[in-house]
Formats: C-alpha cells, structure tokens, sequence
C-alpha cells in the first residue's frame, strides 16, 4: 500500500479553496480565450460583445489564466509537497494569512478589471494607467504567495537538521528553486508597483520613468515563465515516471536541472526589450546568450524524462527503439494524470524551439509583438504549464475531498483534445504572425473587416485555423470543468488525504552534495544579476530624457491630478 | 549521472553553440542589428521626413494615440532611410511589414533603425502594442517608387 498523509481539518480547507478559488475564474478566463479567437477572425466584429469590451477581456484572460491561476496553484501545491514528502504540516496561521491575502488581492484586482477601470492587460505597462485597487490586488496577490513560501523555509531547514545525511526529496527541492526565483523575480516588479505604479495611480506623483518601469517589470516577466513551468518540472520528473511504470533515469540530473534554473532564469528579462529604445545592443545581445543557457536545463529534461518513460516500457515488456513511445498508459482511466503530463512534453517540444526563435537576438526582429508570440506562449503556459495543473488540481481534488472523479473518461480524454485544439490555435497565430499580424489587437474591427480600409484578406486563413483552435480548446475545457465540478458534489468515498505517485530513481546515487544545497547556486544568482542588469539600470536611466504622465485607454489627453 | 547522460549534457551545448554561432553571424557578418542607443538626437516633438541626399533620409515619426505623424511618405527605391520613432502618450508599437524593422515607441527615450527600401511598392506601418482603443486602426503606410 502506498504511504497517504492525513489532513487537519483546516489545512484540507485552504487546500480546497486554494484550487477552488482559481478554476471557477478559469472558467471566465477561457471563455474569452475563446471570444478574442472570434474577433481575431472577424466573426465578432465589434469593440465589445455581451458587455464585456475586447480589451478589457484580454485582460481578465492574461491576469485570471497567468497569473491568478497559476500562484494559487503553486501555493497549493506546495503545501501539498511540504505535507506529503517532509510529514510536516505548514503553520496554520501563516497558511491562512497567505490565502486571505491572495483571495483578497485577486478580489481587489478583480473589481476594477470587471468595471472596466483597469484594461491595461496583464503586464500593465505604464503609462496606461489603471485604478489603484488593481494595482494594490496584484501586490497583495504576490505578498500572500510570498507568506506562504516564508511558511515553508522553517519546514525545510527543520528537516536539514533532522536528516543531516539524506538527500532532500526532489520534489521538495523543485518546489524551493520555483519560490527562489519567484521571490527574487517578484521583487523587482514589487519595486515597480510599491514605488511607481501606486504613488502614481494615486496620484501622490504625477509622472514616472517610463523605461525604467519596463527593465524592472522583465526582469520578473522572464522568470515568472519558469515559476509556471517549475511546478510542472516536478511532476516529470517525480511523478509521471511512476505513472508509466517505471523509474526517474537519474535523480542527480533532475536536481541539476531545478538548480542550474535558479541561476539562469532571472538574468535574461532583456530579450523581451530587443526592439525597445534606451538599452544597447551588447545589453541585449548579452542577455541573448544567457537566454540560451537556460535551454540547457530543457533539454537535459527531455533527455531523462523521455528515458525514464523508455524505462518504463521495457519493464513492461516493450523491446525495440520505437515500441515504448506505444506501450504507455495513454487511456488507463485511473491514471488519468499521464496524458495531462504527457501531453504537455508533446507540445513543449514545439514551445521550446520557438522559444529558441523568440530569443534569438535578430530573429526576434521577425516576430516580436506578432501574433507568433501568442502562437509560442499557448505551447509553453497554454500547454504544458496549464495541462500539468489542471491535472494534478483534479488528482489533488480527488484526494484532499475523498471524491473521486465521477467523469474519469473525461479527465481522461481532456488533454487530447485540448491538444488538438492547441496545434490549430498555435499553428494559426504563428503563421499569421509571420505574415504579420500583431498580438493583443482586435483585429475584427479594422484589419479582418472587409468594410475597413485595413482590410487583410491574406490573414483570414490563419485567422480562421486559430477560431476553429478556439473552439476546440473551449469545448475540451467544458469538459474539465465537468469532470472537476463534478468532483466537488459527488459523494464522499474515503478519507480526506494527500496521496502523490512518486518515482524511485534507477541507480542509488551517491548524494552529491552541491546537488543538494542552495546557498551556492543563489551567489551565482546574484552575481550573473549584477552582470547582466547593472548595465541594464544604468543605460535605461541614462538614455531616458523625460518621464511621463498616466493615460486611460479611451482618452489621449494625459490624467494630471496635480497639475 | 549516467554516460549517456553526460553526452546529452554535452551535446546539447554543441548544438545551442551552433544555433548562437548562427545568430553572431547574421549580426557580425550579414550586419543584421537590432536597435541600440543612439546619442546625439535632441528629443523632438512635431514629425517630419528629411531629404538628406537623393538617396537618404531621416525620418522623424512620432507615434500618438492613435496615428503616426508624419502619415504616409513617399521616397524613391533605393533610398536609406533612418528611422527615428517617440511617443507622445502612451507606448505603442512600428512594425514595417515585410521588413525587419521593429520598434517600440517607449515615452522618454528615441528608437532608431536604418532601413534600405530596395523594393517598389507600398509599405504597411501597423502599431503592434496595444494602446488603448483605437489601437486596431494606428497604422500608415510607406510609398516606394
Ligand atoms: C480556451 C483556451 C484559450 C484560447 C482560445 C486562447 C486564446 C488566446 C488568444 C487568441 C490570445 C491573443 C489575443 C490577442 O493578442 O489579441 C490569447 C492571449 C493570451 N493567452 Fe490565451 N487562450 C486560451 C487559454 C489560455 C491559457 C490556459 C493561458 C494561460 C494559462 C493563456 C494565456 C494567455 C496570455 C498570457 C495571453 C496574452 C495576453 C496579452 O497579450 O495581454 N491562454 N489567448
Ligand atoms: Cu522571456
Ligand atoms: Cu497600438
């Protein structure tokens, strides 16, 4: 029998809401993934539909499915892993202040988003200026998931002292590399929002520098990727080998991985300013070539992941090169969580090589700000980021609740067909944005209008392939949100527990003990960040010559409260 | 770790090797940029296109919620152009369809690049950043004859 851990009663609750909470706004969040694919082919071709307003939904869907969705999902699972792998349960009372914290910061941004006071999408970019409330609910947002990291430290250096000789458990020292990089991302867009963004908002400042916003809010955007995909990271390499039957290839490469993560995920935000004024090209070029080092942890991944589930297979009997690819559970109902997790491998192969692409310095003049870069995210967050959490939100569902899934052949078949969906969305926003058509743009109203003097007939193809996508993914979503609702009102069969598939590794590696600390690789961290942004800072701040004031998104007269 | 292990370890920094090797000679040899910090521009406010010899020009766009100024040019084929872009409000963003000129507007600093316009025709100029709404109908066009 494997080990499950009982649940206190209050942590079962946080656990509950904490994946509660974010998917019934998902449910909000796809459904304008699914309208921003119809004014995108000009299907819809007006500026709002139902009384929600294009932009004002591209906001709800980068803000609910990106950031909202994803931190309480972490947080969650995190507190799962810390229960489950160290037997020790997270102080209550932090616990709840770092949930009360989110809930309320995802509340606070929330009005202001539905009111349409805050349609400045998710990166906000100054100086479109939103209602204060939006800014102070995504601070508040990140400060509860920050609580609930600081709740974990005293777990981890507690375990440290009692097992001074044991390696830690990987998923535990995956979890740890994720919250590093996200508090250390955080805090430079902690720095943009407390010291520029709200002052300004409220009005106790009048204009900011523009530029210096940007550089500190990349210096998060780029990392805030890996804080997605991490989570996810941990379910390869932990999990899903034991779904397949097999064993984790190599434990020590797996933990080579969360930490070569920490060191190269922050000191790359630039190249998403390639095209942009104020930073020079040696700047760019530099954070080009870290970019590229942070593809080494991915494709080591592949590598062990793809032979841990060979592995797999030939312990059940596969034999030849190809024959493993077959012999998976691909439609075992009760292992639903294996196409979630391997699907999403599936579809980072293509997010990783236009990922390639994006970061290649020049290349990145082809594609930046098209719709390529919508095509490429959807294969990395829309694809093995939100497949892995769904899923796993559903297995943890069915056991923190002691309900199981009433629909297991819907779970089951999700991910497929989300999949599917995703190839025509991706393919159709990839190719379109080759010939040119921009991202976040209502392209119903102008350029797929034939009433419009903009009017691009030589996107309508891939317009139309990225609808039919949208469409797909929305029904593949009905579909989840059945299975999982569903999860919630059926009956209780057993006990309220955590349970988590867990690999064993291959060979008993000997423990190696800078695979197994943190301190060293955090120095590296700091010291590539002072290499790669002092540079950065300095240049913005010398090539801005003015600040500026804030705007609302329907009026192009500046918003001076003191003038 | 394992052998193979280690090979994949190491051949994956050969072919990211190769990939970067392809990128420094599209810059350094084929000269393909992208933008860097000019100096030497004093900050202007009011477009305008400058014929500095039959064959090169500077051209002063400034971008607004939600068009660009100057609208429309026309230059002959052939031409250089240097290409200087602020904005007014907000950000926004200059893509030359067909080409690889892309920038971004950022208030407070000058975006510069340098195109050639060998080929005849007309060129879209569409805002890729969204800048409020009516950012879907910012876009202006380049006339070579
Ligand atoms: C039904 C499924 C989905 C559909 C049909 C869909 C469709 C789209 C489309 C067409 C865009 C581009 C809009 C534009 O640039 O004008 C977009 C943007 C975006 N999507 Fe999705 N999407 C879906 C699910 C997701 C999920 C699950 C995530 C993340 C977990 C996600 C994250 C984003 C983000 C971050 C943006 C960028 C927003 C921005 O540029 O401000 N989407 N989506
Ligand atoms: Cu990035
Ligand atoms: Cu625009």
């Amino acid at each position: 029998m494997e080990r499950v851990v009982k649940l206190s009663r209050f942590t079962q609750r946080i656990l509950w809401w904490e994946l509660f909470i974010p998917t019934v706004l998902l449910v909000l969040g796809v459904y304008h993934g699914l309208l921003q694919t119809l004014y995108r082919a000009g299907i819809i071709q007006s500026t709002s539909f139902l009384g929600l307003e294009y932009y004002q939904g591209l906001t709800l869907h980068g803000v609910i499915n990106a950031v909202v969705y994803t931190t309480f999902f972490a947080v969650a699972f995190g507190n799962a892993l810390f229960i489950y792998y160290l037997e020790k349960e997270p102080k209550p009372l932090w616990n709840g202040l770092s949930f009360g914290l989110m809930t309320l910061g995802t509340i606070l941004a929330a009005i202001p988003m539905l009111s349409g006071d805050a349609s400045v999408l998710y990166t906000f970019y100054p100086p479109l200026k939103a209602h204060p409330a939006f800014y102070i609910g995504a601070a508040l947002l990140i400060v509860g998931s920050w609580v609930a990291f600081f709740n974990w430290i005293p777990l981890y250096l507690e375990w440290h002292r009692e097992n001074p000789d044991k390696k830690i458990p990987l998923a535990i020292l995956g979890i740890m590399a994720t919250f590093i990089i996200w508090l250390v991302a955080t805090a430079a867009v902690a720095v943009e929002v407390l010291f520029m963004l709200i002052p300004w908002s409220l009005g106790w400042i009048n204009t900011i520098n523009i530029p210096l916003s940007r550089t500190l809010f990349w210096f998060f955007g780029h990392p805030l990727v890996y804080f997605w995909l991490l989570p996810v990271y941990i379910m390869y390499y932990v999990m899903l080998p034991k779904l397949s039957g097999g064993k984790l290839f190599s434990d020590n490469a797996a933990r080579l991985v969360f930490l070569l993560f920490i060191v190269f995920s922050i000191p790359v935000g630039v190249h998403h300013q390639f095209t942009e004024p104020g930073l020079s090209k040696d700047t760019k070029l530099l954070h080009s070539l870290f970019t590229f080092f942070v593809a080494v942890p991915s494709l080591i991944t592949a590598f062990t992941v793809a032979a841990s589930l060979e592995h797999g297979a030939w312990s059940r009997g596969a034999r030849g090169l190809f024959s493993w690819m077959f012999k998976q559970p691909y439609w075992d109902k009760d292992k639903y969580l294996f196409p979630y997790l391997v699907m999403g491998l599936v579809i980072f192969i293509f997010g990783g090589f236009t990922g390639i692409v994006n970061a290649s310095y020049n290349m990145n003049l082809v594609v930046h700000n098209t719709s390529w870069i919508s095509g490429h995210f959807h294969l990395t967050v829309a694809g093995p980021v939100i497949l892995g959490m769904l899923g796993m939100a559903l297995y943890m569902m069915e056991h923190i609740s002691g309900r199981r899934c009433p629909w297991r052949w819907g779970a089951m078949v999700f991910p497929y067909l989300w999949t599917i969906g995703l190839a025509f969305l991706s393919t159709g926003l990839m190719i379109g944005g080759l010939h040119g058509e921009p991202r976040r743009t209502n392209l119903g109203i102008t350029y797929l209008n034939p009433q419009s003097d903009l009017y691009r007939p030589d996107w309508e193809t891939w317009t139309t392939i990225t609808a039919i996508g949208g469409v797909i993914l929305f029904i593949a979503a009905l579909v989840y949100f059945i299975a999982f609702f569903g999860t919630l009102i059926w009956t209780k069969a057993g006990d309220e527990v955590l349970y988590f598939p867990t690999s064993e590794p291959l060979h008993e590696e000997r423990k190696v003990a800078w695979l197994n600390q943190l301190a060293p690789w955090i120095m590296v961290l700091i010291f590539l960040i002072v290499v790669a942004y002092t540079p950065a800072i300095v240049e913005v701040l010398e090539n801005t010559y003015a600040n500026a004031p804030g705007y609302t998104p329907a009026n192009p007269l500046p918003q001076l409260p003191n003038p | 770790m394992e052998r193979t292990e280690r090979y994949i370890i190491a051949g994956s920094l050969v072919a990211l090797a190769v990939l970067f090797a392809a990128v420094l000679y599209a810059s350094q040899v084929k000269g393909i940029e992208v933008p860097d910090c000019i100096t030497g521009v004093e900050p202007y406010k009011e477009g305008s296109l400058q014929k500095i010899s039959d064959n090169h020009y500077q051209w002063f766009v400034v971008a607004r919620m939600w068009n660009f100024e100057p609208a429309e040019i026309t230059i002959p084929a052939g031409a250089t152009v240097d290409i200087y872009l602020v904005s007014k409000d907000v950000v926004h963003g200059f893509q030359i369809l067909g080409t690889n000129v892309n920038l971004m507007a950022v208030p407070g600093a000058i975006a510069y690049q340098r195109h050639v316009f060998n080929k005849k025709g007309t060129y879209d100029v569409l805002c890729h950043e969204y800048c409020g709404v009516g950012h879907q109908q910012m876009h202006t066009k380049i006339i070579v004859q």
